[in-house]
């Protein structure tokens, strides 16, 4: 039997990997250390950054924190949010950009500021996770406020299946608690206050569950 | 028999006054009375064994580190991002200071004067707990220059990842703390002789560095005589998937594993069974629910030699209602995500398997698929830098070894489903990987699985 052609996904330019829209522009030269005096970079940001690297026997080991910082303000790790991380590291962006790409929490894309990961992992989808997470699509997933991801294990598979909305960790869920999450987003509120980890208490104990 | 459970709900155990009311940072006092080779021989004594995979003995690691003056690191692995595994997690923010007080005395024993905590980026609550824990730590005078009056100082920050599972190996850990994307490193060099920022560098998982200060409270040899032999001491086993009581629970190495999924947990869902049992994460090979497998005892060896592994201490169970071949395309989607891409049979390997589940979920595939996807894994196995990979071949492998019926009327019934008719003869079937070409006999039709 032959597999049916319109099966295979395929990208815009033909190709079934992904990368090849935007190609890069060959004879530019790579971007070297931004220019401190020609690239503003708000104090706070400069502030945070320069904390950061105060840690570190060798300042690089910063570029995760510093990322972060960036992302926080930013929404997402931008040319610009890089840039200016980079010009305060004394690092090509290029560097950044590196590291930025490979970790799953920096986002390289605008998204929305609410971030809903939901765990779609072993422990999680068998106990359903998958539904969670389509519900979830359907409450918030085209809400340009949320950043809705199906994530890999969040270590928390004692409240499976668990969410970790804006880095608060809440489970077990059902489909019903979708809607609440995005109300209590939108409203400002502790996120589905009920089942937060954070109040459950160590199992087999009183109270445990 | 509790020891790092003891108190843990503790309303504000978290604080370093409740902490210190119940006895804490005493055993700092009397580690540093003592000399480093003392301490080191009490870890050594009490056999303590790494609980964060690779079940290594925490005092011959230890010792490897090199004597003398010079830049040496002690890192606390709190990536905990084993699928299933949550123990650390519950530890860090329930009980920061006993890590911190366990990290002050290793490092006192290896000679380190900075230390870090790299805690993966999406705990944050425990993140910020440990924060406040060291600040509190340090402004009592147990991290900084000259601790207690001793000559030891030590500095420790607590280090943000971002989310990336091959982190939590310690090579692509150091490579992540030092700036870098986390790839895996060549070893050797270990990182006892050049690790972060090419100087010694001690790495432990938290549970681990906990079990410090009451090796140093029991003595080493009392320690020892917890739990068997060979697996000495507690383990706070983390139980979850189909179970009724899903969560930490410490308990004495060597219990059953009857006891802690049936006793402990609550056992599967009213009229269910338990299918498979992964015994330490979704890197270790999965064991079937049968007896036989369900009243070995819960230690290192008693799970080596049953041909799986205790691992991170992660019990995820598994019950008759759930498809294996759903299982193994979790199992292998999360790795083929994960992997790093430095090496090419897991960047290759992991990507293959998942396309080869797909085919075995979509009707395509014939049982000959399954030997094809075992030599995959073979192939993975030990050729990589780390062992990303292998942790994905392994329990697929056994999920294939165990459940070869369950996978093969899988895909029967898949190819019925998509109108595809039966497969063709089996003529490899029961073949053993790398046992030679895998060619049809000459005798019988090779018809191709998919023209």
């Amino acid at each position: 039997m032959a597999i049916d052609p319109s099966r295979v996904k395929r990208y815009a330019h033909g190709s079934r990997v992904p990368g090849w829209d935007e190609a890069a522009d060959l004879t530019k030269d790579p971007a070297v250390v931004p220019d401190p005096a020609t690239t503003p970079v708000p104090a706070e940001v400069r502030a945070a950054i320069e904390a950061h690297m105060a840690k570190y026997p060798d300042i690089r080991s910063a570029a995760i924190p510093a990322l972060q910082v960036v992302q926080d303000r930013y929404g997402w790790c931008s040319p610009t949010a890089i840039e200016q991380a980079a010009c305060v590291m004394r690092l090509t962006p290029a560097y950044l950009t590196a590291v930025a790409t490979f970790y799953d929490m920096f986002e390289t894309v605008p998204r929305g500021e609410h971030t809903v990961y939901v765990c779609t992992n072993i422990s999680c989808s068998l106990l359903g996770a998958d539904r969670i997470y389509d519900e979830m699509l359907s409450a918030a997933g085209d809400d340009p406020r949320f950043n809705v991801r199906a994530f890999e294990c969040l270590g928390a598979c004692d409240i499976a299946p668990m969410a970790s909305v804006n880095g608060e960790y809440v489970g077990p869920l059902e489909t019903a608690d979708c809607r609440t999450i995005v109300d209590d987003c939108l409203a400002g509120k502790p996120v589905l206050e009920s089942k937060q980890l954070r109040y459950r208490k160590a199992a087999g104990t009183d109270g445990g569950p | 028999m509790k020891l790092l459970y003891e108190n843990i709900d503790e309303p504000g155990l978290n604080t370093r006054e409740v902490y210190e009311r119940r006895g804490g940072y005493r055993m700092l006092r009397k580690a540093l009375d003592m000399t480093p080779e003392e301490i080191t021989a009490q870890l050594l004594a009490s056999n303590v064994r790494g609980r964060g995979g690779a079940g290594f003995q925490m005092g011959k690691k230890a010792s490897f580190m090199p004597k003398g003056t010079m830049d040496k690191y002690l890192v606390c692995n709190a990536d905990e991002s084993e699928p299933g595994t949550f123990k650390d997690r519950e530890l860090m923010s329930k009980n920061p200071h006993m890590l911190i007080e366990g990290m002050i005395i290793a490092a006192f024993a290896v000679g380190a004067n900075k230390s870090f905590i790299f805690i993966r980026g999406e705990y944050q609550h425990p993140a910020d707990i440990l924060d406040a824990a060291v600040a509190e730590a340090r402004a009592a005078g147990y991290l900084g220059e000259r601790i207690l009056g001793s000559e030891h100082t030590l500095d420790l920050v607590v280090h943000r990842g971002a989310g990336a599972y091959i982190c939590g190996e310690e090579t692509a850990l150091l490579d992540s703390l030092e700036g870098k994307r986390g790839n895996p490193r060549l070893k050797p060099p270990f990182p006892a002789n050049q690790g972060l920022y090419q100087g010694p560098t001690l790495i432990n998982n938290v549970e681990t560095l906990m079990n410090v200060p009451i090796v140093i409270s029991m003595g080493g040899e009392e320690y020892a005589r917890i739990g068997t032999a060979t697996s000495t001491g507690t383990k706070v086993v983390s139980i979850s998937g189909c179970v009724q009581r899903p969560g930490n629970y410490e308990v004495v190495l060597g219990t059953s594993s009857r006891e802690l999924i049936f006793g402990l947990a609550g056992g599967p869902p009213e009229g269910r069974s338990v299918k498979a049992w992964f015994p330490g994460g979704s890197s270790a090979p999965v064991l079937p629910g049968s007896d036989e497998y369900l009243d070995l005892p819960y230690e290192f060896d008693a799970m080596a030699k049953a041909g799986s592994m205790l691992g991170s201490g992660a019990i995820i169970v598994i019950d008759d209602s759930i498809p294996i071949v759903d299982v193994a395309m979790k199992t292998a989607k999360f790795y083929r995500h994960e992997s790093c891409g430095k090496c090419t049979p897991c960047r290759e390997g992991t990507n293959w398997t998942v396309k080869m589940l797909e085919r075995i979920d979509s009707g395509e595939a014939t049982p000959m698929d399954l030997d094809i996807m075992q030599s995959v894994c073979d192939q993975i196995i030990g050729n990589c830098l780390c062992v990303l990979g292998d942790a994905m071949a392994m329990p697929i492998g056994s999920m294939i070894k165990h459940f070869r019926e369950e996978f093969e009327a899988h895909i029967e019934l898949a190819r019925e489903r998509a109108g595809l008719g039966a497969a063709i003869p089996q003529v490899n079937r029961g073949r053993q990987a790398g046992q030679g070409p895998m060619l049809a006999p000459a005798d019988t039709d090779p018809t191709p699985a998919v023209a």
